[in-house]
């Protein structure tokens, strides 16, 4: 009886240090999980009743008395368009010629070190530097050519990363395989080595729209905070050398210099279902164009 | 006897940075026959194999020394074009490596390389290489699905059949059954002998059973030097070396 109470108590002493690990683990898991959720319902709660159909199709005019955020939206767009149309194939084609191009060395190290430095710098920085650079010494001014060009900086590194971590994942075997068939380098890189890391490069892209829709910092004193939609098609393309704010810029403007939090929430829960599509998008497309899978 | 060759080397040395991997190797590789290299890990042979396509240019410090004749042409000789080369003389690697497509793309991919793009051209190219690789029958109605999804076997034989796509002269096969079960060995090992009636086999194995049942003429390769090259009974049975003698008596390996 008492041999056996030993055994068991020194059976149950290692059983409660368990419990004890798995309640703090869980408790750490929660934690997280609620702070989000309770961070997504507080935003929705205080925001949903400023979306309505008019919030995201027109433009806020004190002589019209409407409220919107239509003009923040186009923006939005533009900027994302903008920057993603000049970043992604030269991040892409960087991250091809590291991988596959450049010799391992000092300069690839000293390339890389750069970019990681570079992803890691706060945003406001690469704002003063796209003020100063592309505002002023190139005379962009406030514009959201300026804010792209800026942007394009800041998102350059992500995509080189994903890319670059993405075609080093392609098994040595295939570039073996398509060499020993007597193809050449760039023809192997287009046909294998790229479709093979589609999954990567669409993660990466759209991490780097998920930060440009995320930025403010950068964009405040590079593309500037104008809300006014073009009236025109035709009057998009004269939009890039105007200032614009995004849907960020003006939560910000909303939240603080108007004092409209009605707006700011409006503005947060529209970003909110965006990164949300965004993420869905992602899975999505990844997994569409992931060539691995065996069907 | 001289037309009867397909490759001849010549005193072929091969250094990657200061390792002699290579020390003046010397063979000539006779047509439609299937001509094993043996010899235990690190001896030089998968090395030796790749020289006859220059896949070792993709590997970076390798410096060759020597001639490797293909009908009489050298194949290091500044000129040459690898494209040209390595249609001619195709390769099956260890593990099969089928591409990420289709299994008819992958089949096709070669001959896409090399700029046929007609529709019809590559559907009857596809087909022949298929039937070529014995494996036609098992894949005929799934075409157009991912070839990895199919068997290691299977995959390997997909391999063979991409290489026949691009018409070859001669196919390297370096170890081409390690990976694989004993059914599709003796699948590929059959091949083998299809193959050589209309191309020039050159295998590597560590598998000298393999070599006895498949080879015409087999290579002993130790420690980078060719040490014993001729007929595979007579290699079997008769060595010449004492090396040779010890490693196919099991003595080491």
């Amino acid at each position: 009886m008492n041999e056996h109470t030993g055994i068991s108590a020194g059976f149950r002493k290692n059983r409660v240090s368990d419990i004890i690990l798995y309640i703090l683990i869980y408790l750490s898991a929660s934690l997280s999980v609620i702070i989000l959720a309770a961070i997504i319902i507080y935003v929705f709660f205080k925001g949903i009743h400023s979306v309505n159909l008019s919030f995201l199709t027109s433009v806020t005019s004190v002589l019209k008395g409407t409220v919107g955020i239509a003009g923040n939206i186009v923006n939005t767009l533009i900027i994302i368009i903008l920057t993603m149309i000049i970043a992604t194939p030269v991040g892409v084609g960087a991250a091809i010629y590291l991988n596959e191009y450049a010799k391992p060395g000092k300069l690839v190290n000293l390339i890389l070190f750069a970019t990681e430095t570079l992803s890691g710098i706060p945003s406001i920085i690469f704002g003063l530097f796209g003020m100063m650079f592309f505002g002023q010494t190139l005379g962009l001014g406030y514009s959201l050519l300026t804010g792209s060009l800026t942007l394009i900086l800041m998102v350059l590194p992500l995509i080189t990363r994903n890319t670059q971590e993405a075609l080093k994942t392609v098994p040595e075997s295939y570039r073996q395989g398509a060499v020993g068939l007597g193809a050449g380098k760039w023809y192997t890189i287009r046909t294998i080595l790229l479709p093979s890391s589609m999954p990567g490069i669409i993660t990466g892209v759209i991490l780097a729209i998920g930060r440009i829709v995320g930025e403010s910092a950068a964009l405040l004193f590079t593309a500037g905070s104008a809300k006014a939609l073009p009236k025109t098609i035709a009057g998009l393309f004269p939009k890039i050398f105007q200032s614009g704010g995004t849907m960020t810029v003006q939560l910000y403007l909303s939240a603080t210099s108007e004092g409209d939090f009605d707006t700011a929430f409006g503005v947060a829960v529209v970003l909110l279902i965006l990164v949300f599509l965004i993420n869905l998008g992602t899975k999505k497309l990844a997994a569409k164009y992931d060539v691995t899978r065996k069907k | 006897m001289k037309e009867n060759i397909k490759i001849s080397v010549q005193d072929l040395h091969l250094y990657y940075g200061d390792n002699h991997a290579l020390k003046g190797v010397s063979m000539d590789i006779k047509k439609n026959s299937v001509t094993a290299f043996i010899g235990p890990s690190g001896c030089g042979k998968s090395t030796f194999l790749k020289t006859l396509n220059r896949m070792n240019d993709l590997v970076d410090n390798v410096s060759i020394e020597g001639k490797v004749f293909l009908d009489g042409d050298d194949i290091y000789d500044a000129g040459v074009d690898t494209t040209i080369l390595r249609k001619k003389v195709g390769m099956v690697f260890q593990q099969p490596n089928p591409f990420p497509m289709s299994i008819y793309d992958n089949i096709a991919y070669g001959p896409r390389v090399h700029g046929i793009k007609d529709k019809k051209t590559l559907d009857k190219i596809v087909e022949q290489s298929l039937c070529g690789a014995a494996i036609f029958d098992e894949v005929k109605d799934r075409l157009k699905k991912s070839a990895l999804g199919l068997s290691g076997g299977q995959q390997q034989r997909i391999c063979i059949a991409r290489a026949l796509a691009v018409q070859p002269e001669v196919i390297l096969m370096d170890e081409p059954t390690s990976a694989l079960d004993p059914i599709s060995t003796s699948k590929i090992e059959e091949l083998m002998e299809e193959l050589k009636k209309k191309y020039t086999v050159v295998i590597v194995t560590h598998n000298m059973q393999q070599a006895v049942r498949v080879a015409d003429d087999t290579a002993f390769f130790l420690l980078g030097e060719l040490v014993e090259f001729g007929d595979t009974k007579n290699l079997f049975s008769y060595p010449r070396d004492k090396r040779t003698e010890d490693y196919i008596t099991g003595r080491f390996g």
